[in-house]
């Protein structure tokens, strides 16, 4: 056998499809293209809303049309042409599900081809699954148990006509629809998403997960998710993305507000794997979103990211630490190969006394890609003892990539502590001639030096989610050494 | 078991093996001494499969197959094992969840299902015991931050577990004291058999005294010029290479 080069096995994957690259033809009931008041109004009574909820997205609307698009970030593209975007899509039979029996075949099959039927997830012990596809919620399992606990877990549009005094008194309260041009956009026009309550000093006895994906040709996704642990509660909900491959770009633009109160504590895990774009450059998902979380006294709220996917990212998952003693803890691999651009971060904001964060970043860079890290760490004046640690390491893979490191500190009180550091380090040929000695191929090498690289962060993740998450990493670096 | 003919090798057009001939059998130990620049290291590096060197003629033959144009891994897959003079870092991986990769991948490429669990357990134990090696050690990370001793115990640790029929220890020597010398080789040692073959590479007659070859050869320039039994080790550390030198 001749010596298969690293050359040679960089172009066969570079000419791999997209794992996930396939379309599901469900009949689907879409808008015309373009945004106005009168769609909005429209979303808001396609979903039956009540009369407050249509003002809510009204004024959002409003405050969008006077807003501009954020240039700050380290990224460049094409901007979306937001009047050529459809602003609602849903599958056109919405049927409740008491058995998978019931569900259409070709959306069974969808699932079964992404490796996350529901077959599978109702086994996997103690994962509920409420999947978002094409924006409404079409299958939620597990919700007698947890409605037996008192949990809510629903789509939020369930929510606004179950739980309105919920939805009304925590929508928008961490991110206010005019917080920046994306959360405006997503706040008018939001189309479903995952709305989660956990009552006073209850524990949620499993791992809530979804499952989005974007399924509709040029339809924008504008995702919800509102997580609310009341006093005393726990709640560890895991989200998951894969997307099928498309020309155009698709626009992607989410809002998630966690809501941690006195002693509550929320672990929020995502896999990002939005279609990345072709080897060239071509197509891939435009990801704008909003994360944040408020705790209040003693709450802690944990952001894990494996951000694998997207043409553009730009996410900045936050905590804004109001409460005494609360903890904001930040822990992202965020991977980039070919043309991807990834500008994420994070936000840890101290406002009360005692306020502890924790931010460890790992950027993984292949390819043309730029990946960045960009992460506000403010001490304000009555943040009385807080303190920082930030961790910043970036992976570079061949000489094409870029990585960059946009660390901002401002701190108003001398008590504070904060700490950070960043390291870079190169894949070696050295590193990977050693595996191929004891008998490892170079992309399995390449994906051990990674997972090693990554651990630290791999390790907070849910042990379902982590292997996931470890494949994930494999795929998407594939022959990416140089 | 090995074979090697007029091997040839550069790196950048630069010659640095000029025909080196070398016959290894099962069940031996050999020894290639040699002043720094001679070729040692490319040597162990060409029988690896290092791609940074070219070879430009002659074969190298392990137990009759021409393993010259097999890829790095591959060589290893056939029992090619290599203990580095710089053993690499690789953060967060572990000891042993490095070998259990290894262990797997090869027995992957011999169309074998992974080692189940409780068998590797089982194998980490008996090996990790034979070297007295402290199994906390196995789950630090590869190399990261060991001491130059622990380095080289882990590289016989590795080969221990791999199983090698070829062992080629590129400069084990180094950087030891001679606690660690005597505990690297006494590890060497427990690990020969009549069904492997080790070629032990040093510039000091020092470790032969704890691995004993069967024979000795000088490199000098890119050829061996010069071999014979044990007492050839003894004989150069009396004169020096200059002998060598001034012969050739």
């Amino acid at each position: 056998m001749s010596k298969y080069t690293e050359e040679e096995l960089k172009i066969e994957l570079e000419n791999k499809e997209y794992e996930y690259g396939f379309y599901t033809d469900i009949e689907s009931d879409t808008f015309p293209n373009g945004l106005n008041e009168d769609i909005v109004r429209a979303i808001s009574l396609k979903k039956e809303e009540p009369e407050w909820m249509t003002e809510w997205r009204l004024e959002a609307f409003r405050a969008w049309e006077q807003m501009i698009e954020p240039e700050w970030a380290n990224v460049h593209y094409e901007k979306p042409k937001f009047q050529d975007i459809s602003y609602y899509s849903a599958p056109m039979k919405k049927p409740k599900y008491n058995s998978l029996d019931e569900v259409d075949p070709e959306l069974l099959d969808t699932f079964k081809k992404l490796g996350i039927s529901l077959d599978e997830q109702k086994k996997l012990a103690g994962v509920a699954v409420d999947i978002v596809m094409d924006s409404v919620s079409v299958a939620t399992t597990f919700k007698q148990t947890l409605a037996e606990k008192g949990i809510i877990f629903c789509s939020i549009s369930e929510a606004i006509k179950e739980h309105p005094e919920l939805v009304k008194k925590y929508l928008g309260t961490v991110v206010p629809q005019k917080d920046n041009f994306y959360a405006a956009l997503n706040s008018a026009v939001f189309s479903d998403g995952s709305f989660c309550y956990i009552p006073k000093g209850v524990r949620c006895p499993m791992e809530l997960s979804t499952y989005f994906r974007i399924n509709q040709a040029g339809t924008g996704q504008f995702e919800r998710t509102l997580v609310v642990a009341d006093e005393g509660s726990y709640v560890s909900y895991l989200e998951g993305c894969t997307a099928p491959s498309r020309d155009e770009n698709q626009l992607h633009a989410a809002v998630v507000e966690l809501i941690a109160l006195d002693d509550a504590e929320i672990k929020y895990s995502t896999v990002q794997n939005w279609f990345p774009g072709d080897k060239t450059g071509k197509g891939g998902v435009y990801n704008f979103v909003t994360k944040r979380g408020l705790c209040e006294r003693n709450a802690k709220i944990s952001w894990t990211q494996v951000e694998t996917g997207s043409a553009v990212t730009w996410k900045y998952p936050s905590c804004v630490l109001k409460g005494d003693n609360s903890v904001g803890e930040f822990y992202s691999i965020a991977v980039t190969n070919n043309y991807q651009q990834a500008d994420t971060g994070t936000k840890m904001i101290h406002l009360g006394k005692n306020t502890k964060s924790t931010i460890i970043s790992k950027g993984i860079s292949a390819g043309k890609s730029q990946n960045s890290y960009r992460g506000l760490v403010q001490i304000a004046s009555r943040a009385e003892n807080a303190r920082n640690f930030s961790q910043c390491d970036s992976l570079l893979m061949g000489n094409s990539c870029g990585a960059h490191t946009f660390p901002y500190i401002e701190s108003k009180n001398t008590s504070a502590q904060i700490e950070h550091e960043a390291t870079t380090s190169k894949i070696g040929e050295d590193q990977v001639f050693y595996c191929n000695q004891r008998g490892i191929p170079t992309e399995k090498a390449i994906a051990l030096i990674v997972n090693g690289f990554s651990k630290e962060v791999l390790n907070k993740l849910p042990m379902e989610f982590a292997v996931e998450a470890q494949k994930l990493l494999e795929i998407s670096l594939e022959g990416s050494v140089g | 078991m090995l074979s090697i003919k007029n091997l040839h090798a550069s790196v950048e057009d630069k010659e640095i093996l000029k025909g080196i001939n070398l016959e290894v059998k099962a069940g031996e130990v050999h020894a290639i001494m040699g002043p720094n620049g001679s070729g040692k290291s490319t040597l162990s590096s060409v029988i690896a499969g290092k791609e940074d060197y070219e070879v430009t003629d002659g074969e190298i033959v392990l137990e009759g197959e021409d393993i010259g144009e097999l890829a790095p891994e591959e060589r290893a897959h056939k029992g090619v094992f290599l203990s580095f003079q710089y053993p690499v870092e690789i953060p967060g991986v572990s000891v042993t969840n490095f070998m259990k990769t290894a262990i797997n991948e090869s027995r992957k490429a011999k169309g074998l299902e992974e080692m189940p669990a409780n068998e590797m357990l089982k194998l980490i134990r008996e090996k990790s015991e034979l070297l007295e090696i402290d199994r906390k050690f196995l789950s630090r990370s590869l190399n990261e931050g060991f001491s130059g001793g622990e380095k080289k115990r882990n590289e016989i640790f590795q080969m221990a577990m791999l199983e090698p029929k070829l062992a080629i220890l590129d400069e084990t020597d180094s950087g030891l004291d001679i606690d660690a010398l005597r505990i690297v080789a006494n590890g060497v040692n427990k690990l020969r058999s009549k069904d492997n073959a080790v070629i032990v590479i040093t510039h000091y007659q020092r470790l032969l005294d704890y691995i004993v070859p069967d024979y000795v050869h000088v490199l000098y320039n890119g050829k061996i010029v010069k071999s014979g039994g044990k007492e050839l080790a003894y004989e150069l550390e009396e004169k020096g290479y200059d002998w060598i030198k001034s012969e050739n």
